[in-house]
């Protein structure tokens, strides 16, 4: 499959679909292991986003991640915004001139945000963190795109289904982190909200798929 | 929630609005990027000292610019870091030639977004230095986790550095002292009651009637544990053992003193908590040279208190001594 700059802004728009409706879900999480914030944090950073590429109209896959990652930065705050920020900034570069990518190009643009996000936050997996959905779902994308040459389309619903249970997986973690991990062992039984949002992103990339 | 606001997303421009409209001598505020700065901004000359983190704590760290301290303090949102386009900005409006010098407090979100401001503006051949601010003995020095939370150690930072910078002392000799001041505080907070996030509606943790929370942090995160209600004396008494664990004070030393309100604890009981404190200390010798009590570093309408120590020498009482001039701090002017 090939995608254009008409599936990224399907892609974005659903992605803020699914943070605006779980604005308080996300931050209900996010007052029990950190400071409360991070839903209403992504929806004012979705709205933005939305808002820019209304009056910006971007032509091309790059300029869209451009305008979404800045939206974000500049308007989330916390360490989400710096995170997804980093998301968008990296597919954007990795794309590079493209018009249209292939599947192995989106697969290598992810991979270089979950790098980038590495970098910034300085977390491994197993600490609670974005991390924990973000690096098996882009090695699971790895062996299946890059190795087996599967398109992400035959596999959406293993995508979809390992990042939920990645997601979960969070939930007897202890924090080592973020904000959570000033909690210590009080952080155990509590799903992270990061993890959440990410899982949100790898479902809003699967569906803007089938439209 | 009943809260005096109007709209829950305008409550940061509104308050800079009203902020602005009541000290025009001293500051000016620039929107979206959003920033505080001096009215005499750039002063040329002068390595230029910003801050800013989550809006929620007034008067930090708006209310610290002005002679004497901050250059620019860049306010996010309600207990939310601030974007790197805002220190951005704020570095390149208040910058005088000698470089900048961020004033972090040190949690992963500030910490990044000063992180990429800082990158940013180092692009452009600006020469930009950080020191981050962790004096919060509740939680833990440990590799795993994101390390102490700074807090009240963050007003002596600013006090202490503005001076520096006002002294015309280059970018290295600044960030030398306010990474002395860093090592040398420590501080340590307790919460009667939780506080609510107006775009939230609702408070950040439960603590009941007969409770208190050990160790709480500036946006209500959870301290050491939650204990049963104490007469002040045994609270102020366990707030300054956790202190002087960390920090041992000999007779002789001289401290400075912050007893901080954390937004809805009446002066009344800070003065309360500020004799016992002021008992403790005499009774082991520390000579108190300075003492603040009052609303320094807030956490909106939460009743609780913070205690800050800062250990000095020479160096750092002068540079306290000298003249401030900030709508929340003001002396020898």
């Amino acid at each position: 499959m090939e995608y254009d700059v008409k599936y990224f802004d399907r892609f974005v728009r659903i992605f803020a679909k699914y943070l605006t409706e779980n604005k308080e879900y996300l931050t209900q999480l996010d007052a029990a292991i950190g400071d409360g914030d991070h839903g209403i944090n992504m929806d004012r950073g979705a709205r933005t986003a939305l808002e820019r590429l209304g009056t910006m109209n971007p032509k091309t896959p790059r300029e869209l991640l451009r305008i979404v990652g800045m939206a974000l930065l500049s308007s989330v705050g916390g360490a989400a915004g710096p995170l997804y920020g980093t998301v968008f900034m990296k597919m954007s570069m990795t794309i590079g001139n493209k018009e249209k990518i292939d599947d192995k190009d989106l697969v290598k643009a992810l991979e270089n945000a979950l790098i980038g996000i590495k970098t910034l936050g300085k977390a491994e997996v197993g600490e609670k963190t974005m991390v924990d959905v973000w690096e098996p779902v882009v090695e699971f994308l790895k062996e299946k795109v890059l190795n087996e040459e599967n398109e992400i389309s035959e596999i959406c619903r293993e995508i979809i289904k390992l990042a939920e249970e990645r997601m979960k997986a969070t939930i007897p973690m202890q924090a080592k982190k973020g904000r959570a991990s000033y909690l210590g062992e009080r952080s155990i039984g509590h799903q992270d909200p990061g993890a959440t949002s990410s899982y949100l992103f790898f479902k809003s990339l699967c569906e803007a798929l089938s439209e | 929630m009943k809260k005096l606001i109007n709209n829950p997303e305008n409550v940061v421009k509104e308050m800079l609005e009203g902020m602005v409209a009541a000290y025009p001598d001293l500051i000016k505020v620039h929107f979206s990027p959003n920033f505080i700065y001096r009215a005499d901004s750039p002063v040329k000359g002068k390595v230029a000292l910003i801050s800013g983190g989550g809006s929620g704590h007034e008067p930090l760290h708006g209310g610290y610019v002005g002679r004497g301290m901050l250059d620019a303090a860049c306010p996010g949102e309600v207990f939310t870091s601030p974007t790197p386009d805002q220190m951005y900005e704020a570095a390149k409006t208040v910058e005088g030639g000698e470089g900048i010098l961020f004033i972090v407090k040190n949690y992963t979100g500030d910490v990044m977004n000063f992180d990429m401001a800082a990158d940013l503006l180092k692009a452009e051949g600006y020469k930009v230095e950080s020191v981050v601010i962790a004096d919060d003995v509740a939680v833990e020095e440990s590799l795993y986790s994101a390390g102490r939370r700074g807090v009240g150690g963050t007003v002596f930072a600013e006090k202490i550095g503005g001076a520096a910078t006002e002294r015309g002392w280059s970018l290295e000799e600044v960030k030398k002292v306010v990474e002395k001041v860093a090592k040398n505080v420590r501080s340590i907070g307790i919460a009667l009651t939780p506080c609510t996030v107006p775009a939230a509606g609702k408070p950040t943790f439960e603590l009941s009637e007969d409770e208190f929370e050990f160790g709480i942090g500036i946006h209500g995160e959870p301290g050491r544990k939650r204990l049963k209600m104490k007469p002040a004396d045994e609270i102020v008494q366990m707030m300054m053992n956790a202190i002087l664990q960390d920090m041992p004070l000999e007779k002789g030393d001289e401290v400075a003193l912050l007893v901080n309100g954390m937004g809805g604890t009446p002066l009344m009981e800070l003065f309360i908590v500020n004799r016992k404190v002021s008992q403790m200390l005499d009774g082991i010798g520390v000579k108190r040279y300075k003492t603040l009590v009052g609303n320094y570093i807030t956490s909106l309408e939460m009743q609780g208190a913070s205690i800050t120590v800062l250990k000095l020498d020479d160096e750092l009482k002068e540079l306290l001594d000298d003249p401030a001039l900030t709508p929340a701090l003001r002396w020898k002017v």
